[in-house]
């Protein structure tokens, strides 16, 4: 019957999906990411860096959406961005390869847990440093300070910072705190939510909305994708600094992270790792930030 | 509790807007889906090709979908509205299928005898459809299409990921600030939204009680 | 095509009916051809923009985007069976607690939007549920209240014979649901049972809201990196319609079958002729999600 043979198609169809997706993972040859040196150097018995180095391998919580800072390649299925390249440097030091690192998805609501339970190792996904987080998990860093900034279509000079936005549309993310500021600091402005970020790049650029905000590092992802189009304006109008995740209690692996960052702040990797991937934007490489130890 | 009565005002203006984008589209795809009826009962192929492949290809497709292609797709063929027009076009463009269907059921339930003895009283194709068909489909449809319209009101949820800013995005922007309040501020919205969909289907029910009686 | 409305149309009709059909045709093309042109004007056919799905990883990524819709599809499928038929007998349970519990559940998740649903159940444990567990519980509530209803609706439309006769049999008041009305009604509510399948597809594309990795949030990703959001709408599109399109020819094809089979072994169908409308309002009464 010929109904039959169509659902025989369709399963047949579906099955082979299935078989596609658990069958393949090729990867493809990546041009232009800095390497960082290796270094060997011995860790004290016991220590969790010296149970990382024998292991060969790490878990790192990281973002899969966000340009420029943690964003998974569809091409390469492996994640790129200024956070992938800290968590190169971070396993350099351990002694691992980035292809010994194992990324993982971190959304904004599982890094806590994730470092609790011990799903990751390291949290590093445009994770804000507050007092609040600081209860349940340990921070080393900051590694990178932004805040939240305003981002405009490249011809538009009528906005050059918050309070140039009285009547206009500003995007952001549904639920998120940059849309909380605009819709409780600056009321005059219109805020246009938005399920991501990069619909609202996509309503900027098509001149739905006036601006998008966010973390100015976020921003920076996007226009260092466009150049051409967008354009970051303006001074950070909030204080956002990005530290590494650890558990709460590891405080001999925080400060050996804190230790690794200083090295790339000093050495230049840190520039190097800026220059990958948000520096593409067109905005130079900020002064590094001093790092907060406690 | 405090959250919700602090920010009372705010939150009737939210579902306002609800009520606005649910009404404006339900007005709208009310016409759009009779056309589209008109259409897959007509005796011209296209229109009915046309039709039926709408119908088809809109019931097969996520809201959510329509409402990307639409707010995303039309500033692309140059046609440029508030988010909230775009909202009540990609709504209504979903509903209007299903809205569609309903009447057209509703038309297939009427016995032919109806449409037979029109036509032997000398009545055209529009006069028919006009005087004696519809009328009566309208009447015989009148709960599903109620069910529909209270799913259109539902689905305006979503255009809180669209740039809207309607009463499931208030909870959103509430919970996101007061956390520890969720489940008073959940209760809230929920019961807004109740007192709305069940109001409906109450008036509705009302109303066929009154034209059954007549 | 119906004939209710017309007769079969003599010379002049066909005429008509000609006339109408070319100027329909030419309304139709020329609309397509518009929208056509203006999306090739903002530079939507580039094939830059369409290469990307011609790449074997990107179609993996789609697939696995597929298996994350069908996975989460089918658990909330299954679970929300088993829901729906526990509320549906608690409806129609004697015991008056119990018939209150049940009608309030029901009433409640078949009246707010199945999008506040789960984003509060997300929002309220974002550890314990995930972004999955939101998505599944949430359509489990809201589907298993509106197939309580479908059940429910299919139990009292049972001859009252049947369970008269089973409880002549000297059957407990538990056992006649469980062995005699409940498969029966399951039986003929067969369709609404598989569009409320197409409708609990489609409604895992809500997952795009809440972060779940399913087939529209894939094609996030790929739009994320390509800026190719029409494109990308268009193929995923695509997949769904098809899909769906298969599961409802399924739906269609068993309905058949399942009327043959009663013709055949009675003589006459036993089972409720399909009524347009009554499918039709389970279905839109579901959610039009």
């Amino acid at each position: 019957m010929l109904m039959r043979t169509r659902i025989l198609a369709a399963v047949g169809v579906g099955l082979a999906l299935l078989a596609t997706a658990s069958a393949c993972g090729s990867s493809k040859p990546k041009t232009g990411t800095p390497s960082y040196a290796a270094t060997q150097a011995s860790f004290a018995a016991g220590s969790t860096m010296e149970k990382l180095h024998n292991a060969g391998k790490i878990n790192i919580g990281v973002k899969f959406d966000q340009p420029g800072i943690g964003m998974k390649n569809p091409a390469t299925d492996k994640p790129e961005g200024f956070d992938i390249e800290i968590a190169k440097v971070v396993a350099a030091a351990l002694g691992l390869k980035p292809e010994q690192i194992n990324f993982q998805e971190a959304v904004s609501k599982n890094r806590e847990p994730f470092l609790q339970n011990g799903t990751v190792d390291l949290v590093i996904a445009s994770y804000s440093i507050t007092d609040t987080r600081k209860k349940v998990v340990g921070f080393a860093g900051p590694y990178y300070q932004t805040g939240q900034q305003l981002m405009v279509r490249k011809d538009d000079s009528s906005i050059k910072g918050p309070d140039d936005l009285s009547g206009k549309k500003v995007c952001s993310v549904t639920g998120s705190t940059p849309l909380a500021n605009i819709q409780n600091k600056y009321k005059s402005a219109i805020a246009v939510p938005f399920a991501t970020y990069t619909e609202c790049v996509q309503q900027l650029t098509n001149g739905s909305v006036d601006a998008v905000t966010t973390d100015g590092a976020i921003l920076l992802g996007y226009a260092a994708a466009q150049p051409t189009k967008l354009k970051v304006v303006g001074e950070p109008f909030s204080k956002e600094k990005y530290g590494i995740g650890v558990k709460l209690e590891d405080t001999a692996f925080r400060n050996f992270i804190n230790d690794v960052l200083q090295k790339a702040i000093d050495n230049g990797d840190w520039k190097k790792a800026y220059e990958a991937t948000l520096g593409k934007s067109g905005n130079a490489a900020p002064q590094p930030p001093t790092l907060e130890r406690y | 509790m405090q959250v919700l009565i602090d920010n009372w005002g705010s939150i009737l203006r939210a579902f306002l807007e609800t009520l606005e984008l649910a009404g404006l589209s339900a007005v709208v795809c009310l016409i759009v889906g009779s056309l589209l009826a008109v259409m897959r009962v007509s005796p011209i192929p296209p229109l009915r090709l046309f039709g039926s492949g709408y119908v088809t290809i809109v019931r097969n497709t996520p809201l959510v979908l329509v409402f990307i292609l639409v707010v995303h797709g039309l500033p692309e063929l140059g046609l440029k509205g508030s988010f909230f027009t775009r909202a009540v076009i990609a709504l209504s463009v979903y509903t209007a299928a299903f809205v569609c269907e309903v009447l057209r059921s509703g038309m297939l339930t009427i016995p032919a005898g109806q449409a037979e003895a029109a036509r032997a009283l000398g009545m055209t194709f529009g006069q028919n459809l006009r005087l004696v068909i519809m009328p009566q489909a309208v009447r015989a449809v009148l709960p599903p299409l109620t069910s529909v319209m209270i799913a259109l009101l539902k689905n305006t949820a979503i255009a809180e990921a669209f740039g809207v800013a309607e009463a499931t995005g208030k909870m959103d922007d509430l919970v996101r600030d007061h956390a520890d309040a969720i489940l008073p501020i959940f209760i809230a919205f929920a019961a807004g939204y109740m007192i709305i969909t069940l109001g409906l289907s109450r008036i509705v029910a009302w109303y066929e009680r009154r034209a059954a009686a007549s | 095509m119906t004939s209710v409305l017309y007769d079969p149309p003599g010379p002049r009709g066909r005429r008509r009916i000609l006339l109408g059909t070319v100027l329909a045709s030419l309304v139709l093309l020329a609309g397509a051809g518009w929208v056509v042109k203006r999306l090739a004007d903002q530079g939507q056919f580039e094939p830059v923009l369409w290469e990307p799905f011609k790449d074997p990883d990107i179609q993996h990524t789609i697939a696995l985007g597929a298996v994350g819709t069908l996975k989460a599809a089918g658990l909330a499928i299954v679970c929300s069976m088993v829901v729906g038929a526990v509320l549906a007998v608690g409806r129609l349970s004697a015991h008056r607690p119990v018939r209150l519990v049940c009608t309030v559940v029901v009433e409640v998740s078949r009246s707010i939007p199945l999008l506040l649903l789960m984003l509060a159940l997300f929002l309220a444990y974002p550890q314990q549920l995930g972004s999955f567990g939101a998505l599944v519980l949430g359509l489990t509530i809201y589907n298993g209240s509106v197939l309580a209803e479908v059940f429910r609706a299919g139990i009292q439309a049972l001859p009252k014979g049947q369970s008269e006769a089973a409880f002549a049999l000297g059957l407990r008041k538990n056992q006649v649901m469980r062995l005699i009305l409940l498969p029966q009604a399951i039986r003929s509510m067969l369709p609404a049972l598989i569009s409320q399948c197409v409708v609990t597809l489609k409604d895992t594309a809500l997952g795009y809201v809440i972060l779940y990795p399913e087939l529209l949030s894939k094609g996030k990703s790929i739009y994320i990196t390509y800026f190719n959001i029409i494109p990308t709408a268009i193929v995923i599109g695509a997949i769904y319609i098809t899909t769906n399109i298969l599961i409802s020819k399924l739906a269609e094809y068993l309905q058949r079958r399942s009327e043959h089979r009663q013709k055949n072994q009675l003589g006459k169908p036993t089972l409720m002729p399909l009524d347009p409308l009554a499918s039709v309002e389970a279905a839109a009464s579901g959610t039009v999600t």
